[in-house]
């Protein structure tokens, strides 16, 4: 199983063809406590840069674009009562849904976990 | 001589414990309030009826009787005259103090305007009434329109809108109504700054436009150049506040517009700022062709915690005839007629049709117009002058201490902006603005417009005295170099207020909107 | 000018600090063509007080006051009578002069009355939940369709028949805008209301069924069958009420399972101000509560753990949310929400109840004796304080008759439904608590005069 990381601050960790997706920790130190998480719905396709998912901070709201294309095999639904998971643990418990990856190929435009801490470092 | 020992003798003040609790929790006029439905009852009026009612007939209501409780309380007139006075006393007003809250334009609200509303030729008439009994009412409607299209030097006005977001709504209406009359429905785009009221986008979207950020040059206007290089035949219109959120007139307006027509756009001005330049500037000679105007802000009919608000719309010749139902229409021997569905065909044929039930904000009609009246066009021009006036003097007497960014720009306009450039680590706008608090003041705008960090935005307003201006200006100072030097109790702040810092993660995560009875959860447990 | 501070010396001392010889040189960024060279045309320069006061007054007095004359009209707005203490509480400068709450530490009141508010119109319209209000009940209405789109992801409203034509008007505008379709019809002199077509008209692409309760003729019909249909196609039902008055006597549309429930809250504690500013209400089930529109109060505590108010869920508006918000509103109707709780706190529930009966007692008085008038037929067979006659004429000019014999009588269907000739002969009379018998009396004895 490997890691990847978007310029959005997504993380996508895939096994085999399945993707389980969530923000970065450090996206959620910068959005502070989270109040409420819109996961998508089971079999919602998406194209890679899609909306997939909202979380909403007290004073901000940040859509969560889909890092890969593919079908949603399940949102996480404990964050339906505790969105403070994603404070929490953002690269654990806090992940928002899993899906079947449609093409694979787009996991080399992404960026691994080293280079996503060099990015960070810089903003 | 005898010596009468009894009674009271003066005492020299003591000094003691501040803190010590009180058995209420009140603190002397600092009053705690329970909620209605801890203190009230079912069973409990205050309202008494005629015992004439109830005849002995049945009723008919076939079976839809209200059987089940309701849960309203009741209060007597004296328990419930006590209950809002008291809990008026825990909200800040521009009746106790200077309110600078930028882009809100929170100016004395005169009595007089209260009065003339409330008068019963005003306050008791149906909007159905048959329109020959309710002429001095169309009258009050038909006056405004002329003065608000005289003061915009604007072509026509639609007065229905409920506030400024729908007032936004009636302007981007018509200009889709014109465009589609037109046969340019493709315009899809509209050009937005980023530096605009988050209602300008969400106004766009909602009437299925696409938003585009205009950009804004170093100097905080908008970049005349940039902008017209994105023009073109897919750009329905550009949104445009003038003066700008930056508190900075667009001196550009006049080119812009003639770009944004040139390609065959509309502009859409927000007359949120129009306070700045009443009596001084008509935005129809700068080639507008729909701008809202907030009559609780310029024209001061109360904010009322909210609303209601007015937000009539002024149009150019082009769109016009596109605006909403239901208007007045004066003829020749004086009478007023009402133009709505039945006539419209004739009247006023491209209308996009109604927006809201019923005229308007008829009650904020007559206080905007006495408003208008009592000024006249000296007495408006002199508030433009003076609220620009005011701003000013506030820019510079703060500007040694707090971050101007755009400040070396030259004059602001009705409203002065500020940065948190230069606190100390740590300590954000949101402390200074607590910290305001507690010198008896509302704060200023917050984190608005977007494009300045930590933005402060502080618009004055022309009704305060020059020493009301200084003792802001001092508790800033104050409060700013505390901001600067890292000083800790500003991150508490407030202190003395009826409630500390309140926790909004915890009302977001677990919404509780409506009051449910303690002992009635406890029972279901 | 008496609102005016700055004295000619303090703009001089203001001038001097800020650098500039004159107040033009703070005007340098307006171009030289776009400065206004003289005054504004036309109009006269500051006035007094008394002078203003008596322009507005001789405008008030071409209006035929309601309190002034037998007055039967409703149809969306009601006159009732209003405790003398409300214009009192909400005239507190507190409350008059306050801003929207975004400062909770400073804004208690006004929050902790909307947090009231909100439970007294969820109690009322048997919600779960209620927002902190609307404009009002038209734009309420449509919000709520709205709503039920982004809940339901379908395009399609059913408007009952009974449901306000000026309501329907403005679905009508802006679904023009927005593509949702909008299936509306006038209604039929009928004795009840049309549930039974709506049950049949809805379908796969419905979001939602819109219902007035009580409707346009004032009729009134169980709404449980109508909810159990949308239901059962997962749509949803919501239901109007002009007259909240009503829910004092009737089920509420809460109880009979309607998944949001809008009103126009303007016949408690408002008045009827020619027709604004009012107030909508909007309630709805727990469940929908993140996709309501407009603001929302909720409770929550302090620093030092006490009990307060803040506005809440506000990333769902559109200065957090921008382009994306649930709606592009931005104000509510905060001071006549307040006139609406205090009146609804001086009646109290027994109040509310006492009140309704009232009204329901008037008007079924009135509609006996107003069908005893020859040419005049009852249309409802159940109704609460509004009712539709059929007159042997055409209404319109009947209307216009009675008003200059004194008598303000209704309102025709002919004004609200121009269009509609078997409408033509309408008239919907409203009869509250300030109606008395003899004004009843009165619009008997005149009626039966104009129609002969």
């Amino acid at each position: 199983m490997s890691r990847y990381f978007t310029e959005d601050h997504e993380w996508v960790d895939v096994d085999g063809d399945t993707g389980t997706v969530g923000i970065t920790d450090y996206a959620q130190g910068q959005l502070g406590d989270i109040v409420f998480v819109d996961v998508p719905d089971e079999g919602k396709t998406f194209a890679k840069g899609d909306d997939a998912a909202v979380v909403e901070s007290v004073k901000a709201a940040s859509d969560i674009y889909a890092p890969v294309s593919g079908s949603v095999i399940e949102g996480n639904a404990a964050l339906g009562d505790t969105p403070g998971l994603v404070n929490e643990d953002a690269e654990g418990e806090g992940w928002m849904f899993r899906l079947t990856l449609s093409d694979p190929g787009e996991l080399d435009g992404l960026m691994d976990e080293a280079a996503y801490e060099a990015f960070v470092a810089k903003l | 001589m005898s010596i009468n020992q009894s009674g009271w003798r003066p005492e020299a003040p003591q000094t003691g414990n501040a803190d010590a609790p009180t058995f209420t929790g009140n603190r002397a006029l600092m009053l705690e309030e329970p909620l209605i439905f801890e203190i009230g009852s079912t069973e409990t009026t205050g309202v008494d009826f005629d015992d004439s009612g109830a005849p002995a007939q049945g009723h008919k209501l076939g079976n839809l009787v209200r059987t089940a409780p309701i849960g309203l309380p009741g209060l007597s007139e004296p328990e419930a005259v006590r209950h809002y006075t008291r809990l008026s006393r825990q909200n800040y007003a521009i009746d106790l103090g200077l309110f600078p809250l930028g882009s809100c334009t929170m100016k004395h609200n005169p009595r007089l305007n209260e009065k003339v509303a409330r008068l019963p030729g005003f306050a008791d008439i149906h909007p159905l009434a048959p329109v020959d009994t309710v002429q001095g009412a169309l009258g009050v409607i038909n006056e405004l329109a002329f003065w608000l299209i005289g003061l915009t030097g604007m072509y026509g006005v639609a007065m229905s809108p409920k506030a400024g977001a729908h007032g936004e709504l009636c302007g981007i209406l018509c200009i889709k109504a014109a465009l589609e009359k037109r046969g340019e429905g493709h315009r899809k785009v509209v050009l937005v700054p980023e530096s605009a009221h988050g209602t300008n986008p969400a106004t766009a979207a909602f009437a299925g436009f696409t938003v585009e950020d205009i950009p804004a040059t170093a100097e905080g206007r908008v970049d005349l150049a940039a902008l017209k290089a994105r023009l073109g035949q897919d750009v329905a219109a550009v949104m445009i506040t003038n003066p700008n959120t930056c508190g900075l007139f667009e001196r550009d307006m006049k080119a812009i517009s003639d770009a944004v027509h040139a390609v065959g756009g509309y502009v859409y001005c927000d007359g949120a700022n129009f306070n700045a330049i009443v009596g001084r500037v008509r935005p129809g000679d700068l080639g507008v062709d729909a701008m809202h105007i907030n009559l609780h802000k310029t024209f001061s009919t109360p904010h009322g915690g909210g609303g209601p608000g007015s937000g009539p719309v002024v149009l150019s010749e082009a769109l016009a005839p596109f605006g909403p139902l239901p208007f007045t229409a004066r003829y020749e021997d004086g009478h007023i007629r009402l133009i709505e569905e039945e006539t419209a065909g004739e009247d006023h044929p491209d209308s996009f049709g109604r927006m809201t039930a019923f005229h308007g904000q008829m009650g904020m009609f007559t206080r905007a117009l006495a408003y208008i009246l009592s000024h006249g066009a000296d007495g408006l021009k002199q508030v433009a002058e003076d609220a620009v006036l005011n701003a000013n003097y506030m820019l510079r007497s703060l500007d040694d201490v707090l971050d101007a960014p755009f400040g070396p720009s030259g004059p602001c306009m009705h409203e002065a902006l500020f940065s948190d450039e230069g606190f100390a680590e740590g300590f954000t706008t949101l402390d200074v603005a607590k910290a305001l608090i507690d010198e008896g003041y509302h704060p200023m705008t917050m984190y608005f417009p977007l494009v300045v960090h930590g933005a402060m935005l502080v618009e004055p307003t022309e009704t305060e005295s020059k020493a009301a201006l200084d003792q802001f200006i001092g508790a800033l100072r104050s409060v700013a170099a505390r901001a600067k030097t890292g000083d800790e109790s500003l991150k508490t702040a407030p202190h003395f207020a009826p409630r500390r810092r309140l926790d909004e993660t915890l009302a977001a995560r677990k919404p509780v909107l409506v009051w449910s009875d303690p002992a009635l959860a406890q029972a279901a447990e | 000018m008496r609102y005016l501070p700055l004295t000619p010396d303090d703009r001089r001392a203001m001038l001097a600090t800020i650098g500039a010889a004159s107040i033009d040189d703070l005007f340098v960024d307006v171009p030289e063509h776009a400065r206004l060279s003289g005054p504004i045309d036309g109009l006269p320069n500051h006035a007094s007080e008394l002078a203003v006061e008596r322009h507005m007054a001789a405008l008030a007095r071409q209006n035929v006051a309601a309190g002034d004359v037998p007055f039967f009209l409703g149809a969306g707005a009601y006159r009732h009578h209003v405790p003398a203490s409300v214009d009192h509480l909400i005239q507190r400068g507190e409350f008059l002069t306050a801003y929207t709450p975004y400062q909770p530490e400073i804004a208690q009141g006004t929050l902790q009355m909307l947090f009231e508010f909100q439970t007294q119109v969820a109690r009322l319209l048997g919600t779960d939940v209620a927002n902190a209000s609307m404009y009002d009940g038209s734009t309420a209405c449509w919000e709520a369709i709205v709503m039920a789109r982004r809940i339901t992801r379908r395009g399609k409203a059913i408007l009952s028949s009974g449901l306000h034509p000026h309501y329907v008007s403005v679905a009508r505008t802006m679904a023009t805008f927005t593509g949702d379709a909008i299936e509306a019809t006038a209604p039929c002199l009928d004795a009840g209301p049309d549930t039974a077509s709506l049950i049949d008209r809805i379908d796969d692409d419905t979001s939602c069924v819109v219902v007035q309760y009580p409707d346009i003729l004032g009729r009134i019909g169980d709404l449980s069958d109508l909810a159990a249909a949308c239901h059962a196609k997962k749509a949803l039902l919501i239901a109007v009420v002009t007259e909240p008055v009503a829910l004092g006597a009737l089920k509420s549309p809460g109880e009979m399972d309607a998944d949001i429930v809008v009103g126009e809250g303007q016949s408690i504690g408002v008045g009827l101000q020619f027709g604004g500013p009012y107030v909508g209400l909007f309630g709805c089930k727990q469940k929908y509560v993140r996709q309501m529109p407009g603001r929302l109060c909720g409770e929550t505590v302090d620093a030092d753990g006490k009990r307060g108010f803040v506005l809440t869920l506000s990333t769902r508006e559109q200065h957090i949310r921008r382009e994306k918000a649930t709606s592009n509103i931005c104000t509510n109707s905060g001071l006549c929400a307040l006139a609406f709780s205090i009146h609804m706190t001086l009646l109290g529930e027994a109040g509310l109840r006492d009140l309704a009966a009232i009204n329901h007692a008037g008007a079924v008085a009135a509609a006996e004796r107003l069908a005893r008038v020859p040419g005049v037929t009852l249309v409802n067979d159940a109704f609460f304080n509004e009712f539709t006659l059929e007159l042997s004429k055409e209404a319109r000019p009947v209307v216009r008759a009675l008003a200059d014999r004194g008598v303000l009588a209704g309102v025709s269907l002919g004004r609200l439904y121009p269009n509609e000739e078997s409408l033509a002969n309408g008239l919907v009379v409203a009869v509250t608590e300030t109606t008395t018998a003899e004004d009843v009396e009165t619009f008997a004895t005149e009626l039966e005069e104009v129609l002969a």
